[in-house]
């Protein structure tokens, strides 16, 4: 009754395969990241110290620390985030739970596609042009961050939305047949529900500011400065920028010095999508239905 | 509780010497883009009756409850035509829909428990109509799960989510958040299709109860049910409503249409 035949063989034999084959395509994704981090771990680790990460930079920044550009960077990224994250919740709401079906909607959800597909440095010139210039922002931390706060906008908005629309419909439609209307049926229900993947998509975008270079070296990020920023109207340091600084501009740099910039960028992004990960497995963990 | 319709609050139903008249639809059309889903029905819902709808899948019996508390208007495909009148108001023009539609409890073929506490679940109710007070809220939900025959179950339970109840318990927990809107009308839609047989004739039971401060609207593709629990009760087939009558005469040869006879006695269906 269960005797084996030739087909069961052979389809056993390739469903196999094909399992060995996936399993190579994974391993070769999990490889660059190892490569990366294994080389700055090595190239930079020796660079890290509290004075590296608290000190600025000196002799012509070949020596010293990364203060002023880390400090930069936390501004850029929370200025921009106090912008899009709001902007961004409350468009997806609107596209989520009140648009209707009609060329309006189309119109809208062709151009968060497009913003996404714009490519940083164009942003950048719009940067420029808008903020820098047209509104008189000069070139500083919050004309940085409002070009970022908008190159950043589909991230919100797309996360946003997709866990708003991950609450069962049927949620909603309870809740209208009770005489709910559409805002207290988001404010008790949907949101709340929808509250995890909303910041899971916030902690992503922030790991995604931090590392952008083109939009803020010409709207707020300066090659040097000694001073720390004091306020949105201050121009700034920040770390990706200085990467790119003392990679490619400053001769005489020490080899390590770009990598230990490097493994401190990329450890503040890390920190912050294991921050997103453990989030997500403790509300997980408290899944509803 | 009492909310207003148009403003003025509704006057009572008018007497006449039979049971007075719910809801009265007249001509009501369906269609869903050019699909029509139910056409030129014309009926009477008295109030303290359970009003049974049975007739098979795709027969339009859903889309009508749909129209009842205007929830066609989430729909934009789903096209309307047709007067629908609760307590000899028109409820086709009405922009207060919310007062409407806290008048009409409904309950659905799968429960839907929200995914909050036991309590919150029947608490949402009265809290969306402006209930704050504890005290006041604590009233009605052991009022409302007690009269939905749930409160011995989940009495000490009640800050355990409502979303992982089981199916029956579910089942229950939305008849009482249903109630905990004071209806006037209470819809249910195949409300057994996931719930065990005990289960389903102690819901039964309460709907019995039920009947005395409420009308019952009762849509159900089980003909047995219908016949336990409705006074009377209207067939629907594909879109059409074939026949409306007492409920026993459904069943004991005094019925006019052949089709209706054939799904009563099981032959289609």
């Amino acid at each position: 009754m269960f005797e084996t035949s030739e087909l069961n063989i052979k389809n056993q034999r390739v469903q196999r395969l094909f399992k060995i084959l996936f399993l190579l395509m994974t391993m070769l994704l999990i490889a660059p990241v190892l490569l990366i981090l294994g080389t700055l771990i090595v190239k930079g680790g020796s660079v890290i110290s509290i004075d590296f990460l608290f000190t600025s930079p000196t002799d012509g920044m070949t020596a010293g620390g990364i203060f002023p550009a880390l400090l930069g960077t936390v501004w850029l990224v929370a200025v921009a985030l106090l912008i899009s994250v709001p902007l961004g919740i409350a468009a997806a709401i609107y596209l989520s739970e009140y648009a209707g079906e009609n060329w309006f909607t189309r119109i809208i959800n062709l151009a968060i596609i497009n913003l996404a597909g714009v490519p940083s440095i164009v942003h950048a010139l719009f940067g420029v042009g808008a903020f820098v210039l047209f509104f008189k922002f000069g070139t500083s931390i919050l004309a940085a961050s409002l070009t970022l706060a908008i190159m950043t906008l589909p991230v919100v908005i797309v996360a946003t939305r997709e866990s708003l629309q991950a609450v069962p419909f049927a949620f909603r439609e309870a809740c209208w047949n009770m005489g709910a209307t559409r805002w207290q049926t988001i404010r008790r229900v949907v949101l709340p529900n929808a509250v995890s993947g909303i910041l899971t998509g916030v902690i992503l975008e922030v790991s995604r500011t931090a590392g952008e270079t083109a939009p803020i070296m010409f709207t707020g990020a300066v090659f040097f400065t000694p001073f720390l920023p004091q306020g949105i109207f201050d121009q700034t340091m920040a770390m990706s920028l200085h990467l790119f600084v003392v990679s490619t501009q400053v001769p005489g740099v020490p080899e390590n010095l770009p990598y230990g910039v490097a493994l401190v960028l990329i450890a503040m992004v890390l920190i912050m999508n294991s921050l997103s990960i453990a989030f997500r497995i403790y509300l997980r963990g408290k899944k509803k239905w | 509780m009492v909310a207003s319709i148009q403003g003025a609050a509704i006057p009572p139903a008018a007497q006449t010497e039979q049971a007075a008249v719910k809801l009265e639809v007249r001509d009501l059309t369906i269609r869903y883009g050019n699909q029509p889903a139910l056409s030129n029905v014309s009926l009477d819902i008295r109030e303290h009756e359970i009003f049974g709808i049975i007739g098979p899948a795709n027969a339009g019996k859903t889309s009508f409850l749909k129209t009842l508390n205007r929830m066609n208007t989430f729909n934009a495909n789903m096209h309307v035509d047709g007067e629908i009148l609760f307590n000899g108001l028109d409820i086709r023009h009405l922009k207060n829909v919310y007062a409407l539609r806290s008048r009409i409890g409904v309950v659905f073929p799968l429960p839907v428990g929200l995914p909050m506490t036991v309590y919150d679940n029947v608490a949402l109710a009265p809290r969306l109509s402006g209930i704050k007070d504890k005290a006041d809220l604590d009233i009605i939900v052991e009022r409302c799960l007690g009269r939905a025959a749930l409160w011995d179950e989940v009495k000490d339970r009640l800050d355990s989510l409502g979303s992982l109840l089981s199916g029956g318990q579910q089942q229950r927990l939305t008849i009482a958040r249903a109630l905990s809107q004071e209806p006037e009308v209470l819809m249910l839609d195949e409300f057994s299709i996931a719930v065990d047989p005990v289960t389903t004739m102690r819901i039964e039971d309460v709907l019995k109860e039920l009947k005395e401060e409420m009308t019952i609207i009762l849509v159900t593709n089980l003909v047995q049910q219908a016949r336990r629990l409705a006074g009377r009760t209207a067939f629907f087939l594909n879109g059409e409503c074939v026949e409306i009558g007492e409920t026993e005469d459904l069943f004991t040869g005094e019925i006019k249409d052949r089709r209706t006879r054939d799904y009563v006695e099981g032959r289609f269906g």
